[in-house]
């Protein structure tokens, strides 16, 4: 009689226990309620990303064509695998010295691993993170950036008063 | 593994019926290779193949400072990335014996509980998804995908933020945080009986995971298991409660023990913690001082002075533990990772044999394995 | 009952049936009508099995808190259409040291078995291909030789996985059957006889469901399981067991070799719930509460085949909130499912029905 009992008990306990689970689902599927779901790229105007977000590495220039890299390399020492190359070159300043400036600063985004040291060592803010997250192309060459844009110079330090 | 076994193993007997889970696998969850041997639908053996993404982190390691190791630990568990973090960064910090300020003890430590909570809500959905309930794999994803915004908003990358650095935090928390997480704890407290209803009272769940891959408490010592997949055996591991890190000391909380070791104790002790990792997160939250800055102050080169250092800390699959030791340089001399989840997986092969194979991916599943970080 | 003639089918096929006899000599005539209706279910059936398709992958999207399919056309209704071209488009792989011919034949015969099982529904009032005197039986007959399709699937593949996936389903099937035929046959006492038609008409003043109360929702509750553990559906898709075995039976079909596994499977569902419709939701047969003559008269302008369709969606939604809500069941917990507790039931079941039906204890 005993065995009985529990025979029913565990239908009865069983078949409780599944309608739970079916009244969870079918609650959704009468208010799903909010879909987190992106409709990208749909969405592709209205998509906006965090402030903070870790797209690429940029290098802001300003209205005159000017950064303020001075390719003093530290960006690229603090590299853990070596995705920033920093080449530069001999330019006249005012006083016709010859002095370095950045040539070119090359960026391997193929490489990087967003781990945010160059952006964090850099002692003049010169680079920083961009928005930037459409990064498919059909080329590998072609995630290899140049940050600083052609003609650009350096600019200026403003004078603190 | 007895003698007879082994040489079987090796001679491999014509009848055997070997069937290789993975590398490519839905339910190994990763390129792990589970060579299993059947009789009928019974498990004789099981062989685990591992390194099909081995990076070779710990001599990576060397070559790195200590403030690039940590990018490194990221890609290990990827689940729990800012407690792997936490561990080198304490490592180091002990070693130069540098204070961090109490800001950042508690903001380490409530990323640590957010982090836990994003882990175990993955491992839910996908155990759900290994024994066929496909629903759960959305609703864990969904509710994980608060989590993931808050890290966003925070540290700009919602997986591998490498956010710690030695002596603190790469920058400070986002001015929303603290508003967020609560909204967080309370969004989730009220998901929680859906997860309830949905999985953990369900009948065929029960019978799926019930005395399914029963671990006892000298096995799991034995083989090192630790974590949720320990404590699930009654093995007290929790590095939070035996050997306090960061502000752990401060908060209350209980540590969650199992001692029947099957998948369905350790499926309980995750989803105890997850509300446990709320308690906590109310406590901190409530407590996190607003000023107090976000790093002590560093020397840009980190050289840590000779010897050996050793710090373990709780990621949310167990026991991660970092030693270095250091030749004075700049670079670590070497680097040793205790990934918790190297030895979870081989008290696997015990635990398969004479399962059958639904068996074989309910244990699988609860052991709640990731694979890169068993390679490393 | 006058109005519901109206939108009886039997005007329309049999007038087809007089104009074509009038064209030509009989032999012919019902040649040219085997043909039209092999036409007419050919195009029935892959249009309701693209639909049911995108129909499960909606429901589950809903179910699951997303959006589901939405690129291809509108709510993306050409979804499945568009996938099924892709599936054409496929290349054939066979693979090495499988048995090709069997290899070959298998997709075929799982999809005949279900195909065979159509001919004998009653769709609408009049829309019937063939009635036969023992047409529930054929229709449990035909749709089991699924399963030899699924053996030799497993058998001819040469993988291991197909294999497992194919002894397990053979032994599901076979177990499931008895209840299967058990709960059957509950309607098949209450109504005594098991020509569909009959057991349709038997319900003009109301559905066994009702009419039989509690041993027929019971008999109800315990087919809806068992047709779903015959049909390979979650909770009980061990054969293809995806976090398992991959993919199980079909792990190796590719193209529209696996389009025929996949079509068949969401014919089977609608059959199944074809005949859960017919036999306990009373088919056709509208909704009617004795004794409320216009409630009864508004409910005969709905034409009988929006009845049967209406209620079979509402079968295969039960169908398909099952699978999207419970994990899957092990081998041995299946066929202990089966012999333990559902073998018993329906059993116990039957006998009381019988009772019942002696006693007279149901409405009449």
């Amino acid at each position: 009689m005993n065995s009985v009992v529990r025979y029913i008990n565990d239908i009865y306990k069983g078949v409780i226990s599944l309608w739970a689970g079916m009244r969870v689902t079918g609650k959704y599927f009468i208010s799903p309620g909010e879909i987190v779901t992106e409709q990208y790229p749909e969405n592709r105007a209205t998509l906006k990303m965090e402030e903070r977000f870790k797209g690429e590495v940029i290098m802001p220039h300003d209205e005159n064509n000017q950064h303020k890299c001075t390719g003093c390399g530290i960006c690229e020492v603090n590299c853990p695998n070596g995705s920033i190359e920093i080449i530069t070159k001999k330019v006249p300043n005012e006083e016709g010295k010859m002095v370095r400036a950045i040539d070119k600063h090359i960026y391997h985004l193929s490489m990087c691993t967003f781990c945010e040291l160059c952006i964090k060592t850099c002692p003049f803010n010169a680079i920083t993170w961009g928005q930037d997250f459409e990064h498919a192309v059909f080329d590998r060459t072609r995630l290899t950036k140049v940050l600083n844009k052609p003609g650009s110079s350096l600019k200026k330090k403003e004078v603190k008063s | 593994m007895s003698e007879e076994t082994i040489k079987k193993i090796i001679l491999k007997e014509d009848e055997d019926y070997i069937i290789n889970m993975g590398p490519q696998h839905p339910s190994t969850h990763g390129v792990l290779r589970l060579e299993v041997c059947l009789n009928g639908e019974r498990v004789k053996y099981m062989i685990p193949h591992i390194g099909y993404i081995h990076r070779g982190m710990e001599k990576m390691a060397e070559f790195n400072t200590y403030k690039q190791v940590i990018h490194l630990t990221d890609r290990m568990d990827y689940l729990s990335a800012h407690i792997n973090n936490e561990a080198v960064c304490l490592a180091v910090e002990n070693a130069l014996e540098v204070e961090v300020p109490e800001r950042v003890k508690y903001i380490r430590a409530i990323l640590d509980e957010l982090s836990r909570i994003a882990s175990h809500n993955l491992w839910w959905s996908a155990f759900g998804m290994d024994l066929g309930a496909l629903t759960t794999f959305f609703y864990g994803m969904r509710d994980r995908e608060k989590v993931l915004a808050i890290f966003e908003e925070s540290f700009g990358s919602r997986l591998l933020h490498s956010f710690n650095t030695p002596g603190g935090l790469m920058h400070d928390v986002h001015p929303n945080f603290r508003k967020h997480t609560m909204e967080f704890v309370k969004y989730f407290r009220k998901k929680l009986p859906d997860y309830k209803n949905l999985l953990t009272d369900n009948v065929i769940f029960h019978n799926r995971t019930k005395g399914i891959g029963v671990m006892d408490k000298e096995t799991a010592i034995n083989y090192g298991v630790t974590g949720p997949s320990g404590r699930g055996s009654g093995f007290s591991c929790d590095i939070r409660k035996v050997a306090p890190y960061g502000i752990y000391e401060k908060v209350v909380f209980r540590e969650i023990l199992y001692r029947e070791g099957d998948s369905f104790a350790r499926y309980k002790v995750r989803m105890d913690e997850m509300e446990e990792s709320l308690n906590i997160l109310e406590q901190l939250v409530s407590d996190m001082p607003e000023e107090g800055g976000f790093t002590a102050k560093m020397k840009p080169v980190i050289k840590l002075p000779e010897g050996e250092y050793f710090q373990r800390v709780e990621a949310a699959r167990g026991e991660f533990a970092v030693f270095i030791v250091s030749k004075g340089e700049k670079y670590p001399y070497r680097i040793k990772f205790r990934s918790p989840n190297f030895s979870n997986l081989f008290v696997l092969s015990k635990l398969a044999v004479g399962g059958i194979i639904a068996d074989l991916v309910a244990t699988c599943g609860s052991l709640d394995l990731v694979i890169p970080d068993i390679d490393r | 009952m006058l109005l519901l003639d109206i939108y009886s089918f039997s005007t329309l096929t049999s007038s087809i049936d007089e104009s074509l006899n009038n064209v030509m000599v009989p032999w012919l005539a019902t040649l040219t009508e085997f043909v039209l209706v092999g036409i007419v279910f050919l195009l029935f059936y892959a249009l309701l099995g693209l639909f049911l398709v995108y129909l499960e992958r909606k429901v589950c999207a809903v179910i699951q808190n997303r959006i589901g399919p939405n690129r291809v056309g509108k709510w993306g209704m050409f979804q499945t259409i568009a996938d099924l071209i892709k599936l054409l488009m496929k290349e054939l792989i066979t693979i090495k040291n499988a048995d090709k011919f069997l290899f070959n034949l298998a997709p075929f015969i799982v999809i005949i078995a279900s195909f065979m099982a159509i001919a004998a529904l009653p769709f609408a009032k009049g829309l019937q291909a063939i009635d036969l005197n023992i047409g529930i039986f054929y229709i449990i007959a035909v749709s089991s030789l699924g399963v030899v399709g699924i053996l030799i699937a497993g058998w001819s593949s040469n993988s291991k996985y197909s294999l497992i996936g194919a002894m397990r389903s053979g032994a599901q099937i076979i177990s499931y059957e008895l209840s299967v035929g058990l709960s059957v046959l509950a309607i098949v006492i209450f109504s005594g006889s098991m020509q569909i038609s009959t057991i349709v008409e038997s319900q003009a003043d109301g559905w066994w469901i009702f009419k039989g109360h509690l041993p027929a929702l019971f008999a109800f509750v315990l087919y809806l399981i068992t047709a779903t553990a015959e049909i390979n559906r979650g909770p009980f898709d061990l054969a293809e067991a995806e976090s398992e075995l991959t993919a199980g039976f079909h792990t190796e079909y590719s193209g529209i070799k696996f389009a025929f596994f996949f079509l068949a499977e969401y014919m089977n569902m609608f059959i199944v719930a074809a005949i859960a419709t017919t036999l306990f939701l009373g088919g056709w047969m509208p909704f009617h509460i004795g004794g409320w003559e216009g409630f009864n008269q508004i409910m005969d302008y709905i034409p009988s085949i929006i009845w049967f369709f209406g209620k079979t969606f509402v079968v295969i939604y039960i169908i398909m909130w099952f699978k999207w809500t419970f994990p899957r069941l092990r081998i041995d917990q299946l066929l202990n499912l089966e012999w333990k507790y559902l073998l018993p039931l329906n059993l116990i079941n039957t006998v009381i029905i019988s009772f019942v039906v002696l006693l007279g204890l149901y409405f009449k």
